[in-house]
């Protein structure tokens, strides 16, 4: 019953899920069994890339569910997937010790250099992986929270939701620039050594992250496919295609909006809490406007409101981006605003879109 | 409102503070032992200093068909607004039964208390099947927790085949409701409508570019709710509210001008002169 609601209804979602699945079996083998020199072997980079790219898929899911089911363009989910990243980050330099450059057992390096005497009370806690786990989930949760509830309760929608939720993350990346802010100011945290007691460098380790992005990944799809099948999720979509009509159907349009809002911004979470330890670094760049433009871009581009469509553009376009940005990096920019504008124009309905239109006219 | 009148407002002797009045709550069966199921006293409403309403009474009875007209601007849509909770109103109360007042509710409180209300422009929900359509107006438990975990019991499913009856769209219950005729689509909005079990009925418009077979489906079906519930129309269709109408009420200004049966207020020359001018 549940298989049949969650998968078998939809086969474009069941075929992304089983590409995954493949990819989180056939990657980690061909990396660490099959030998270096063999055709058949996947470099260390390109586990990395793809570990990337499954974090990416996540956050893109996280957009997909929010702006293309409930209508709501958030352009601040980076500020999410950064809060996430930063929460897995402080945990990560907590297990450094005195490892660090300076040595001291408690402190950060960049705590040493600000002259701190002790540790400030925001990263208590954090050398406890579950707690750091709990934080990255309840601090965008409850961020998330509170701005949604102002802005939904006020009425907030379209293009004004999506200007204050650029102005959440740009004034984020602000404060987390500054140094007494405690969180590493413009370098970010950095240098981690181990999680959970295993060596990051080691490429078990990294592999290990790779599957742990993919069966985020996959948990992710089904709790989101879970909620836009429930009653809940057509309470949804007929909130972006009616709101007024909904409100008087006698639901509060504004808690429907809100916990999904929340939700998805957990999920953002998680998608950087799994991102960190795979790029080895968070910084405050990563809050920039720009990139939450570009988490929009994908969604668009693999076709929005249909959740796998989210996966299928986060790896078209990022691979796009890494291709590019090796081959001739001063064009990316230009080719990715190419991009949305030529998705906008030619297919509103994405990469998926145009498969459903050749199927069709293959049936005609 | 000066601050020395608010201050001699709230040290009124009989003033009876908002906090110490119970909340309305629409679990007490409602109580239309007087007559009327609403009451709209002395409301009025002004946007930017235009007088939308101007002290408007009107009460409707339990059960009863009851027809607004009047001319463009005479406030017909903001005294359902006003109803349904989407506007507030400068002064005046407005009650349903006895005892719920309806100015302290919201929207969607108001709506699953029993008021429903159908647009001047049928909305509904274009992505979704005729059946979803009824299955999410259903009255139901509509908190986000128990929408995410929850579905249709039997009883509300036949409610839905029911009502899916009463408005002839049985044999399109699958179909997408973004596809169905203009007419179709108003009988679904207020087939949704129906499916919430409302005491009271707001319908706005409901033939407005309706061919004639179907403008007569439309009479019957409203005639045919009459008893079970209480039905407001606002129609500028004259031919339509004579045949359906047995009261009358043509606003003017934001205020009654004339209530009766569509012969005597035709016959009103106060009427005659809005309409036709002098």
């Amino acid at each position: 019953m549940l298989t049949q609601r969650l998968l078998l209804s939809d086969r474009g979602g069941m075929l992304v899920l089983g590409l995954v699945v493949l990819m989180a079996i056939i990657v980690p083998i061909c990396n660490l069994a099959v030998p270096g020199d063999s055709p058949l072997h996947i470099s260390n980079f390109t586990v990395g890339l793809l570990g990337k790219f499954l974090c990416f898929a996540l956050l893109a899911l996280s957009v997909d569910l929010i702006w293309g089911y409930a209508g709501i363009l958030s352009l601040g989910h980076g500020a999410f997937f950064t809060l996430g990243g930063y929460g897995m980050g402080m945990y990560l330099m907590r297990q450094i010790g005195d490892r660090g450059v300076y040595g001291h057992p408690e402190l950060m390096d960049f705590m040493v250099v600000l002259n701190w005497q002790e540790l400030p009370w925001y990263w208590q806690g954090f050398d406890m992986f579950w707690f750091a786990m709990l934080m990255v989930l309840l601090v965008p949760g409850l961020l998330a929270l509170a701005f949604g509830w102002l802005a939904f309760r006020s009425r907030v929608t379209g293009v004004y939701f999506a200007i204050i939720t650029q102005a959440l993350t740009y004034a984020l990346m602000l404060a987390f620039f500054r140094n007494e802010m405690g969180f590493g100011g413009n370098n970010g945290l950095n240098d981690f050594k181990e999680i959970l007691g295993f060596d990051l460098a080691a490429q078990a380790t990294r592999v290990g992250l790779f599957i742990a992005s993919a069966i985020a990944l996959v948990l992710g799809y089904l709790a989101c496919r879970y909620i836009v099948t429930s009653r809940a999720g057509r309470v949804i979509v007929s909130i972006r295609d009616a709101e007024s009509r909904t409100r008087f159907c006698g639901y509060q349009v504004e808690s429907y909006k809100l916990w999904l809002f929340v939700f998805s911004a957990m999920l953002a979470a998680v998608a950087g809490a799994l991102y960190v330890p795979q790029v080895g670094i968070i910084n405050p760049g990563e809050f920039a406007p720009l990139n939450s433009i570009e988490m929009v871009v994908w969604v668009a581009t693999g076709g929005r409101g249909t959740l796998f469509g989210a996966i299928v553009g986060a790896f078209s376009v990022n691979y796009a981006k890494t291709f590019f940005t090796t081959y001739s990096p001063e064009t990316w920019l230009f080719i990715l605003g190419g991009l949305f504008v030529m998705v906008t124009l030619l297919l509103p309905k994405g990469i998926v879109g145009l498969f459903d239109r050749f199927r069709r006219k293959g049936e005609k | 409102m000066n601050p020395l009148n608010r201050l001699r407002e709230t040290w009124r002797p009989d003033q009876v503070f908002d906090l110490v009045q119970p909340t309305p709550t629409f679990d007490k069966s409602l109580d239309t032992k007087h007559g009327p199921i609403l009451y709209v006293e002395d409301v009025s409403v002004s946007f930017d200093g235009f007088k939308a309403l101007n002290n408007l009474n009107l009460y409707i009875d339990d059960g009863e068909l009851r027809c607004i007209i009047g001319p463009n601007g005479a406030g017909k849509t903001t005294m359902m607004d006003v109803i349904t909770g989407k506007t507030k109103p400068d002064s005046g109360s407005v009650y349903f039964g006895q005892r719920i007042n309806l100015l302290k509710l919201s929207e969607h409180a108001i709506a699953r208390g029993g008021i429903g209300r159908k647009f001047q422009k049928p909305t509904i929900f274009e992505a979704l099947s005729v059946f979803e359509n009824l299955e999410l107006a259903t009255a139901s438990n509509k908190h986000v927790w128990y929408t995410l975990n929850h579905h249709l019991s039997g009883e509300q499913r036949d409610r839905i085949d029911e009502v899916l009856t009463q408005i002839g769209l049985t044999n399109h219950y699958q179909q997408e409701a973004g596809a169905l005729s203009h007419g179709q689509k108003q009988w679904l909005e207020i087939g949704m409508l129906l499916v919430q079990n409302p005491r009271v009925l707001l319908v706005d418009e409901p033939v407005a570019g309706m061919t004639g077979e179907e403008v007569e489906h439309t009479a019957q079906l409203l005639t045919s709710l009459k008893g079970r519930h209480s039905v407001i129309v606002v129609e500028h269709d004259m031919a339509f509210v004579r045949s359906i109408a047995n009261k009358v009420t043509v606003l003017h200004q934001g205020s009654v001008l004339a209530e009766g049966s569509m012969d005597q207020v035709q016959s009103d020359p106060r009427v005659v002169e809005v309409y036709l001018g002098e």
